[in-house]
């Protein structure tokens, strides 16, 4: 397969056959009562691996990271942690520890006494502990704040001790459940960076629970896209975005324009998509689909170009008219009603400062793309 | 108090400077009236009627009404009355600590005030835990459970106990009939029946400042420590009970002061020979009618009770500061 995307990746275990993995979801079903939160999933994840387990409120994610935690059992399958069948081992003797979304700092003890509380539960003898919380506390650059307790503290410095006292028992794994969830923006994004670089210094597999696409695709290594207790597609983030594998992944990653159609003609991947009201779309990443197959062309705003004049050597281009314009700073999106009703989504980067843009509300305007531009999905 | 509500209000000229001067002022008197209200309650309800008792523990027994003398009047003037107040003195305090009666009532009481709580606290402290855990929809249920007692009377449910604990009572025929033992149980009129009696009547007193305490905790603490391989049982004693101290010393408390000075139970219960000082003054007020002498004992139980209040003041102050 061919790389996607600009990133190019040397950790990549999960394209190597011989690879071990290190946490194994055996078809896990977890019931609540009738519910079901986790439908017969499985997965796999590699030791150093940061995967992130993406999906709505309340579509399983949580559940998977307690199971592996330990404070929910499977209600069938298993969960193997390298190599060890997890079944009925309490959390306290799981070589796994949480970081949770509340934080969960113990509001009676200090910051010093947060993070050697796991290190004292492991019997470890008191030099080490203190030299252990000495190196978390200036990983976390929290030296200053040892003796106060948590109600003393901004909510990021909550979070970066809730950090290091998940980090302090160097576990096999670190779980993150939607760790920067409570954060404004601006630290959000810095945090995002100094997770992965904790990652990749301490050498840990991350397993982080998030609700943030963009979160996600930030910091992951790859990304399990869940929806009702079920993994809709594994993969890198280039992958996610570029390549979705269904009508959802491409939904709920990002903005998508989708054109409903049937395969008109088609040969090695190149086909033509009948759209309907004479709308004919070519691409080249038409994969299997044969003749005749109902697909859906999705194809991302920012592949998109918007032009006042119908491009000359446009293979795809539909006419239109410009019927909302938003302007964001870094680029403008631009909402383009076709002839036939549906409204396409058109994003530009600003990359000069100073542009007289040539289109205004309902001018007439030309969409084009090229013809690798868009997926072609039968899912 | 009241200059930091005043502060806070000048502080933000900003938000006043739209109203009338008349309206702030008015805004102010209101603001003030709010905290008066309390304090002119403690006034009468508290203060005034503690300077009588302490008043009256100084003066003489007398076979009069009021049954002591000087009674304090203003007939005589300014001379006169300051004339009476000369008649005052320590002579009841004296007298208390000259009888050793009185000491060991004092010893008595706090001993099996102290006992009763932590006995209160070993019953109440599994409930408010249980009712703390259950599903939030029964909880309202199970708080009105713990709160139904109260709404029969308190000296019926203390006879109730008679009628229970007595040789012939409902304990002992259960326990005859099932053949547990075989002669009567004696528990009635002895300390067994004093505690039992205190326990019960307490208890409410003792689980809901403890489920309060319990409730708020945020379950997720467990977990975290759990997870950073803390057995259950180990979890409880570093995490839940620290959390729950508050609640524990709020408890303690509400049950340790009034069973100091309880007289009903140990007077139905205990029978005759139980000494406490509840007891003791009643006899003193109502048998010898020695009005000086028993507000003398009233004067030192409350003297040895505000240190406990006390320490209560501070847990409460403690318990809002963690809250914040």
């Amino acid at each position: 397969m061919k790389s996607l995307g600009s990133i190019r990746r040397d950790f990549a275990p999960w394209n190597d056959p011989n690879a071990k993995p290190y946490i194994q979801f055996d078809n896990v079903t977890k019931k609540f009562g009738d519910f079901t939160a986790v439908n017969n999933l499985s997965l796999t994840i590699f030791e150093r691996e940061f995967f992130a387990l993406l999906g709505a409120s309340g579509c399983g994610k949580s559940t998977l990271l307690r199971m592996l935690a330990g404070f929910e059992e499977p209600t069938a399958g298993r969960i193997l942690l390298d190599g060890q069948d997890l079944r009925g081992i309490p959390p306290y003797r799981r070589p796994v520890n949480m970081m949770f979304q509340s934080y969960a700092l113990f509001p009676h003890m200090t910051v010093e006494n947060n993070i050697a509380f796991g290190l004292k539960q492991d019997g470890m003898p008191k030099p080490e502990i203190a030299s252990r919380v000495a190196e978390m506390l200036k990983l976390v650059k929290l030296e200053q704040f040892a003796k106060r307790k948590p109600h003393q503290l901004s909510g990021g410095q909550r979070q970066r001790v809730a950090l290091a006292r998940s980090v302090a028992k160097r576990p096999k794994v670190l779980l993150l459940d939607e760790p920067l969830g409570a954060l404004d923006k601006k630290l959000r994004e810095e945090t995002q960076f100094e997770l992965m670089d904790l990652q990749q210094n301490l050498g840990l597999t991350f397993v982080v629970v998030t609700h943030d696409q963009e979160e996600a695709m930030t910091m992951a290594d790859r990304i399990a896209i869940i929806d009702k207790g079920e993994v809709m597609q594994v993969a890198t983030p280039a992958e996610v975005y570029e390549a979705p594998g269904s009508r959802f992944v491409a939904g709920f990653v990002g903005n998508v324009n989708m054109f409903e159609g049937k395969i008109a003609r088609g040969e090695a991947g190149s086909a033509s998509i009948d759209a309907g009201n004479g709308l004919t779309i070519r691409t080249d990443n038409a994969g299997t689909a044969g003749a005749g197959t109902a697909v859906t062309f999705a194809i991302r705003p920012e592949k998109i170009k918007v032009s006042s004049k119908k491009p000359a050597e446009a293979v795809n281009a539909i006419e239109g008219e410009v019927y909302d314009i938003a302007y964001l700073g870094d680029m403008t999106v631009y909402h383009v009603r076709l002839d036939d009703g549906q409204v396409v989504r058109a994003s530009t980067m600003n990359a000069a400062r100073i542009t007289e843009d040539p289109l205004s509300w309902n001018d007439r305007a030309w969409v084009s793309f090229r013809p690798d531009a868009g997926v072609v999905l039968t899912r | 108090m009241s200059s930091a509500a005043v502060t806070t209000s000048s502080a933000s000229p900003a938000s006043n400077a739209g109203k009338s001067i008349v309206a702030r002022l008015g805004a102010a008197f209101v603001g003030r009236l709010v905290i008066i209200i309390p304090y002119v309650w403690l006034l009468f309800f508290f203060l005034i009627p503690f300077v009588i008792v302490f008043k009256i523990s100084l003066s003489q027994t007398a076979i009069a009404i009021p049954p002591y003398t000087p009674a304090l009047d203003f007939s005589g003037g300014i001379s006169g009355f300051l004339a009476q107040l000369k008649q005052l003195s320590l002579d009841n305090y004296t007298w208390l600590t000259q009888d050793a009666l009185y000491f060991n009532a004092y010893v008595t009481s706090v001993i099996i005030a102290a006992i009763s709580t932590v006995l209160t606290l070993l019953v109440g402290y599994p409930i408010a835990y249980g009712m703390a855990r259950a599903p939030a929809t029964i909880r309202p249920t199970l708080l009105m459970l713990v709160i139904l007692p109260f709404w029969t009377s308190f000296l019926i449910r203390v006879y109730a106990w008679i009628g229970i604990l007595k040789p012939e009572g409902l304990l002992n025929q259960l326990l005859l009939a099932t053949g547990v033992i075989h002669q009567p149980l004696i528990i009635l009129n002895t300390y067994t029946a004093i505690f039992i009696g205190i326990v019960y009547s307490y208890l409410p007193f003792m689980v809901l400042p403890l489920y309060s305490a319990l409730e708020k905790m945020d379950y997720s603490l467990i977990e975290a420590a759990k997870d950073l391989g803390c057995p259950p049982t180990s979890a409880f004693w570093k995490i839940t009970f620290p959390l729950s101290l508050p609640g524990v010393i709020a408890g303690c408390l509400l049950v340790f002061i009034p069973a100091v000075g309880e007289f009903v139970i140990p007077d139905l219960l205990g029978g005759s020979q139980t000494l406490m000082i509840g007891k003791t003054l009643w006899n003193e007020f109502f048998a010898n009618r020695d009005w000086p002498v028993s507000s003398a004992v009233a004067v030192i139980l409350l003297l040895l009770l505000i240190v406990p209040i006390m320490l209560f003041q501070r847990a409460q102050a403690r318990a809002q500061e963690m809250d914040r």
